[in-house]
């Protein structure tokens, strides 16, 4: 496959997946500002700043932190590159260029949700709409990514879309439990409390682990656990751990001549989080293993790019 | 004024030509509402499909629909078969005329055409000078575009040798009659011409560089922006090989490669919908994105071919063409069997005499001039502006052409308020390789407003379907 068409087709699988993803974390923000101390508050609402590394470009905006602001900027923004509205459109114009190497579906699909994107206006999103909004960009992504799954051959196109989600979730789950886990912190000894409850109860949410956790350990939500089950857990579809696996399984199946690199440093992060322990992780510093794991990641997507996409 | 047509379909009103004949009864018996209806489908399809064609001045990226209609326009077999005898002779002709300009130049040397109209012409390339071409063929894929007078005389009007377009349309527009009405080709054996995509590739393949190994060929497009990237992206796909931009093939060694997942691969074919100043910054135009620095070096090291080559736009120039049916002669003994549209060059005193006194029926032309300045359309024109043209065509006869005012045929077609007869054209595609192939059929282009003969879809021209019928 031309490394060109390989690349957009990896593109537009992240750019989707980090639309999902940046919805999920306003959803959740939306949520939490509801609750807590004005410290805490403030918190909150800075978090998916840092998580998307986007904080020092909002204060240039020079504008006051608010839930509106925020997700003004984060969710319709066009001047902002990690907006949804961003992705969305990158998305789109990707699979534009590639358009005859995925399926029409696949394309449909992505033409369609930009269409209706494009025509959203601030008033719908922000406010009482958050909901819906965020709801339905979740939707086109889940959309989006099973028209894919049932659609296209097994051949390169596939690999290199399924490399593309699963290490955007990767990054994006890394970052949201780093990040989450510092505001939490302070409260670890404090577990039971209502507060805290909600708090960590919306951080599983927005990984869609909610239900998960009380499947798995039938218990109260404990901090480790949560860890555990976003880290380490095979099962749970948006873990650091089952990402790895997706990214590896994908890595395996293409045909390269330079690969090399890529292909040690994937099964290596799978071996890591593969025969990993919790309490270990904990004694370490949960902090370092996130951050390690992170710098993996990002470094697996650029000897991806050097690999098989052509030039960065 | 209206003047007289020939129509495809009616020969007299009330008396069908007799290879429409079970067209004609299928539009009678069937109700306007399934047709209309019909339509409308088309239309959706075509959208969904995304056969469109980009207008990307607009910022949205907005995409319009060629008009499509659904009445399609018929062409006999032993009428067919005449035209492929006569396009195989003019593409025959004309790519021996530029296998002869670029070597031994002997029809310049015979006197036949002017030699400085062929050598300062913007579009001779000096770097073609004695390359050998496989099979020596220079126009692979060649759309020429075919009038029909009111005498029922078909005329060439343009030969297109550089990257013409259309065939995407002469396919799709098929495909779509054959779903909308399955009926009408039970009632009428229909020739294919699906497989052109077929011929495409097998006539590429015949003039890779070495004729002992299959090629691998590749389209090269101007990238999605590009008003026909649907027709590059449809044309890759059919023929089941990679679509590529300028960007994803580099030069090294001497040898063409694109750069792929797996690494870089040969190709030995270049398919290329980019006009000869963007193919090669080290060559042609130093600004160009969309080509391939040191292509040309490879092209003449005889490491990959291109179709088409460089420098045929001499020959399908506006200049060129009054001289077809003189390099017909010169090349293959032959009496062209298409008409050219006569044309009168007034630098030669008896055709200055004749158009002298015809001024009223002629469109006269400056040899140079585009865009229809300086130009007389001698049947619109008023007396005093004919009297005004004749001076200024006394004074300098040399900057002067003539040609009649041609009418083009019509065909019935869906309008507003029913069917009424609208003005076609017709490109054919003829490919040449190792040898020349047509498939039966082609684009015909219909001017959907009214007593307008501009076919161009970029002026509210439309498509029709086109069917050689026994």
């Amino acid at each position: 496959m031309l490394s060109r068409v390989a690349d957009r087709i990896f593109w537009m699988s992240r750019q989707m997946e980090r639309a999902e993803n940046m919805a999920r974390i306003l959803g959740v923000t939306s949520n939490l500002v509801l609750f807590g101390t004005k410290d805490r508050q403030e918190q909150n609402l800075l978090a998916p700043l840092t998580i998307t590394g986007t904080a020092n470009v909002f204060e240039e905006l020079g504008q006051p932190l608010t839930l509106e602001t925020l997700i003004a900027f984060l969710a319709l923004d066009p001047a902002n590159p990690s907006s949804i509205y961003s992705c969305l459109r990158d998305a789109r114009d990707n699979a534009n260029e590639v358009r005859w190497q995925i399926t029409s579906e696949m394309w449909e699909t992505l033409n369609a949700t930009w269409l209706e994107a494009k025509g959203m206006r601030r008033e719908r999103v922000v406010g009482s709409g958050a909901t819906h909004f965020f709801d339905w960009v979740k939707e086109r992504s889940h959309l989006f990514r099973g028209v894919t799954y049932g659609t296209i051959v097994r051949g390169e196109a596939y690999n290199f879309s399924r490399m593309g989600t699963f290490l955007e979730r990767a990054d994006n789950t890394a970052r949201i439990l780093d990040v989450k886990y510092h505001i939490l912190l302070p409260s670890v000894h404090d577990v039971g409390g209502a507060l805290d409850f909600y708090q960590w109860a919306a951080l599983l949410r927005s990984v869609s682990a909610f239900e998960t956790y009380r499947a798995l350990y039938h218990d109260q939500i404990f901090p480790i656990k949560v860890a555990e089950l976003l880290i380490l857990e095979q099962r749970m579809p948006r873990s650091l751990a089952a990402c790895s696996f997706q990214i590896n399984n994908a890595l395996e199946r293409i045909v390269g001549q330079h690969d090399h690199a890529a292909k040690r440093l994937a099964v290596e992060l799978l071996a890591r989080l593969t025969h990993a322990d919790i309490e270990e992780i904990f004694q370490d510093g949960l902090h370092e293993f996130l951050m390690s794991v992170l710098a993996d990641i990002i470094e697996l997507g650029n000897r991806i790019q050097r690999a098989y996409l052509g030039m960065i | 004024m209206e003047r007289h047509h020939y129509d495809e379909m009616n020969a007299a009103p009330g008396e069908v030509r007799p290879h429409y004949r079970a067209l004609s009864q299928w539009l009678a018996q069937t109700p306007p509402e399934r047709v209309v209806e019909k339509r409308r489908e088309a239309d959706l399809l075509f959208h969904r499909v995304g056969i469109t064609f980009a207008v990307y001045g607009d910022a949205q990226g907005a995409e319009r629909l060629i008009p499509f209609d659904t009445i399609p326009r018929i062409i006999p077999l032993h009428e067919w078969e005449l035209l492929v005898k006569g396009l195989t002779q003019r593409v025959t002709a004309l790519n021996r005329f530029l296998h002869d300009i670029y070597h031994g130049q002997e029809i310049l040397k015979a006197g036949v055409i002017p030699a400085e109209q062929v050598l300062t012409n913007e579009a001779f390339q000096v770097a073609m000078l004695g390359l050998d071409l496989p099979h020596q063929v220079y126009s692979h894929v060649s759309g020429v575009d075919l009038i029909r007078h009111n005498d029922g005389t078909w005329y060439v009007l343009e030969d297109n040798l550089r990257t013409p377009s259309g065939v995407s349309y002469m396919i799709e527009d098929r495909k779509m009659m054959m779903r909308l009405f399955p009926e009408l080709f039970e009632r009428q054996h229909v020739y294919p011409v699906e497989h052109y995509p077929g011929l495409l590739l097998e006539t590429l393949r015949s003039i890779g560089p070495n004729a002992m190994h299959e090629g691998t060929v590749a389209v090269l497009t101007p990238g999605q922006y590009n008003s026909a990237y649907f027709e590059h992206s449809f044309l890759a796909q059919q023929m089941g090989v990679e679509l590529v931009e300028g960007s994803d093939l580099f030069v090294k060694d001497g040898y063409v490669y694109m750069r792929t997942t797996a690494g870089r691969q040969r190709v030995d074919v270049i398919y290329r919908r980019v006009d000869d100043a963007f193919l090669d910054p080290l060559a042609f135009r130093e600004d160009s994105l969309l080509g391939v620095p040191g292509l040309l070096s490879a092209y003449r090291a005889g490491h990959v071919s291109l179709a088409n080559a460089i420098g045929t736009g001499v020959a399908d120039d506006k200049s060129t063409y009054p001289y077809v049916p003189e390099m017909i002669r010169f090349y293959l003994g032959e009496e062209p069997l298409l008409a050219n549209v006569p044309t009168w060059q007034c630098k030669r005193p008896e055709d200055l005499a004749y158009v002298k006194d015809h001024l009223s029926e002629l469109v006269v032309k400056e040899v140079q001039g585009s865009g229809g300045y300086g130009m007389l359309v001698g049947p619109a024109a008023t007396k005093a502006q004919i009297e005004a043209f004749a001076v200024r065509l006394k004074a300098n006869p040399s900057n002067y052409i003539a040609q009649p005012t041609l009418s083009l045929s019509t065909c019935p077609t869906f309008v507003e308020r029913g069917i009424a007869p609208r003005h076609v054209d017709l490109r054919p595609f003829v490919l040449s390789g190792r040898e020349v192939k047509l498939v039966p059929g082609g684009l015909t282009r219909v001017a959907l407003k009214e007593g307008s003969l501009v076919v161009n879809s970029s002026q509210g021209g439309g498509t029709k379907d086109t069917w050689v019928v026994d």
